[in-house]
């Protein structure tokens, strides 16, 4: 990207060359920093001890630098735990429904020889113009499925998204139609071309909407919100809420679960507890960061492109 | 559980079975054998593998089945409905595939379309979304009339333009200044801070808010007296909400959108510069002279594409940053956290649902204009 600029800047250093150079590393640094610096003060906040924080307030560095609250999320392990269970297993499992939804549908949404494709394709892109809004949708889920209180309203509403069906359809566009002949020749039925031409094809489509899939489903806490009651269903997000808007309750239930020990649940930090829990919630999002980064980059690039 | 398995198995076995029979019976038997022939004689001993000439043969043969590489069998098709169930059957492998995602639209989005009919009805748990008594526009009569409407509405479009203006802006500074760094480990590193917030959902934003905002050790007030200031309550002051939103909002959206015009940035010809340069332009001219008008289309497109949502407001972040709090209401309520607050709170299904339908319909509108729009600036970037 900046291959044009940097050859060009070598032919002779102007003076603007360099005005520019200092804003360009100053403006992006500091927008970096503004980025960086919400994730700090929680690290920070958890690793201070509690009255460090009474006394004088959330900080960029720990401070009196305590486990205490790390100590006291893992008196109750299984509380979270169970929260990430939930969402690991409604990512796994909703990722790969989704995929295989979406894949199937957009390789039939964009062969030529199916006449119907555009009215199909319209069929699905009007949702996303006109909608029946919230209540009906919360009808739907409670009463006429009957889903309240059950896993499947967590998976469902996430399981297919027209905006990833149209990435996968101008992924799989890109393949020559003549390998799709190529296959329907050798006597490949639909579904086997599909699954031993088409896929093979377009597995960074597959990564990256995958992956928008995966993440939309790991930080939901909406659906929960709107259809789970039982904590022990609560997915990672929306317990980290419910436990942070009722920190004291949360404290309670893990005083109560150290077994043999009478611990009073206000000797327990607060404020660093919360600071701590969300460290572990959001722990291992940041960690796989790094590697799945460039996938989104690529499906928001063919985002932009198709519109 | 094992059971269950192995029925999923053979359901979707069977799935997958019926889908390929059904179209290998569509290619005609005959030219099939016909085929295999074809190239069993001449390619015994390629062995499955197909080389160049393999390749090259296989098209000269699909010119003399099909008339042209690429081409599908043209039949002639006959009109009415006897045609029409000829097409079904045709297309039979296509409409099973198609099946699962019509299916699923029908129900989560075509269902709920068809339920918005509860906006003019009284609703009873008994009755239910079809079952409930008519009470023509009270629902509406009471949302205008309280009125919520006017505040949430101009809640949500003001947001929303502050928004898009806001993020519009920077991205595109953020993007522009990316491809100036020269540096190749700052430029990835800085890019990849930035893109980080997208990836945290709304409820970590909301203790974030938490950690800065918060009136008694919030970083902001620790700030503000080191500064010699009064301490301000962040979390009973208004008025301050329309800028931390604004804030969080940037905060989560900047490397995203970044990615969008760094794209469009790394489309322009380098020759454009070349141009430039040679005539004297500095870096500075380039940028505002070359670099910004040759990505203003993909501004346009975006720019018309979020004036499409522009009375939608992100749930998500509202909620978690000062939505779910009455004092602050007043800036921070938009049609969506009020939807949510008729039905879940006061359970007002009724008035939900004509927030929801009068949000919807706005919308669609919205979106028909912005299209409309589109097109007047070139045909090539409208929605449908």
């Amino acid at each position: 990207m900046a291959a044009q600029t940097s050859h060009l800047g070598k032919v002779k250093k102007g003076r603007d060359v360099i005005a520019l150079n200092i804003i360009a590393y100053v403006f992006c640094g500091f927008i970096a920093l503004i980025c960086l610096i919400p994730f700090l003060m929680i690290l920070a906040g958890s690793f201070s001890s509690e009255t460090a924080i009474m006394n004088n307030g959330f900080s960029l560095f720990p401070q009196d630098f305590s486990l205490e609250a790390y100590k006291t999320v893992f008196n109750e392990p299984m509380v979270v735990v169970r929260a990430y269970a939930t969402t690991i297993g409604l990512t796994i499992f909703g990722t790969a429904l989704g995929l295989a939804l979406q894949t199937m549908t957009a390789y039939v949404l964009v062969r030529k020889e199916f006449e119907w494709r555009n009215v199909f394709s319209f069929f699905f892109y009007f949702t996303t113009l006109f909608s029946g809004g919230l209540v009906p949708y919360y009808l739907l889920i409670r009463q006429t499925l009957g889903l309240a209180d059950s896993y499947l309203a967590l998976l469902l509403p996430l399981v297919f998204s027209v905006y990833n069906l149209l990435i996968m359809k101008s992924y799989i566009q890109s393949i020559p139609e003549s390998l799709i002949d190529a296959a329907k020749i050798d006597g490949c039925g639909e579904f086997r071309t599909l699954v031993q031409v088409v896929v093979p094809l377009i597995k960074p489509a597959l990564a990256t909407v995958g992956l928008f899939i995966a993440l939309a489903y790991w930080n939901d806490w909406y659906n929960a919100m709107l259809y789970i009651k039982s904590e022990t269903k609560y997915p990672l997000q929306y317990f980290l809420y419910q436990q942070i808007n009722n920190i004291e309750g949360y404290k309670k239930m893990i005083a109560s679960g150290v077994s043999g020990t009478v611990v009073s649940s206000v000797s327990l930090p607060t404020q660093t507890l919360k600071m701590a829990l969300t460290i572990v919630v959001t722990g291992p999002i940041v960690l796989a960061y790094p590697f799945v980064q460039k996938y989104f980059v690529q499906g928001i690039t063919i985002g932009a492109v198709k519109g | 559980m094992s059971l269950l398995r192995i029925f999923c198995s053979y359901l979707f076995k069977l799935y997958f079975l019926m889908c390929n029979n059904l179209e290998t019976q569509c290619i005609d038997d005959k030219m099939y054998m016909e085929y295999n022939c074809f190239i069993d004689k001449k390619h015994k001993k390629a062995n499955g593998s197909m080389n160049n000439s393999a390749q090259h043969k296989r098209n000269v043969f699909r010119k003399r089945l099909y008339g042209g590489v690429g081409m599908t069998v043209k039949v002639k098709e006959k009109g009415g409905v006897k045609g029409f169930f000829k097409k079904v059957y045709k297309y039979r492998a296509f409409l099973l595939m198609l099946m699962p995602a019509v299916v699923y639209t029908l129900i989560f989005a075509y269902y709920p379309m068809a339920g918005i009919v509860l906006a003019f009805k009284k609703y009873t748990y008994a009755g239910g979304i079809w079952g409930s008594a008519w009470n023509g526009l009270e629902n509406f009569k009471f949302f205008f009339q309280s009125g919520q409407a006017g505040l949430v509405t101009r809640n949500t479009v003001l947001y929303n333009i502050v928004f898009i203006v806001v993020n519009t802006v920077t991205q595109i500074a953020v993007a522009i200044l990316l491809t100036e760094i020269h540096n190749k480990h700052y430029r990835k590193v800085s890019q990849s801070i930035m893109f980080l917030p997208y990836f945290i959902s709304w409820v970590i934003v909301g203790v974030m808010a938490f950690n800065i905002f918060s009136s008694d050790y919030g970083f902001m007030n620790r700030l503000i007296t080191a500064f010699g200031g009064e301490p301000v309550a962040f979390y009973t002051t208004p008025k301050a909400w329309p800028f931390i939103l604004v804030f969080f909002n940037l905060w989560k959206g900047v490397g995203y959108g970044s990615v969008m015009y760094l794209a469009a940035i790394m489309g322009i010809d380098t020759s454009i510069y070349e141009a430039a340069q040679i005539d004297g332009a500095n870096v500075f001219q380039r940028i505002f002279k070359v670099t910004i008008p040759m990505i203003m289309p993909t501004t346009i497109t975006l720019f018309l594409l979020s004036v499409g949502g522009i009375f939608k407001g992100n749930f998500d972040m509202f909620y978690n940053l000062g939505g779910n709090t009455g004092l602050l209401y007043n800036y921070t309520d938009v049609i969506d956290t009020l939807t949510f607050r008729a039905l879940i709170t006061n359970q007002n299904f009724g008035m939900s649902a004509a927030i929801g339908l009068f949000q919807s319909v706005l919308c669609f509108i919205t979106v028909l204009v912005v299209n409309k729009l589109v097109g007047l600036y070139d045909r090539d970037y409208t929605l449908f």
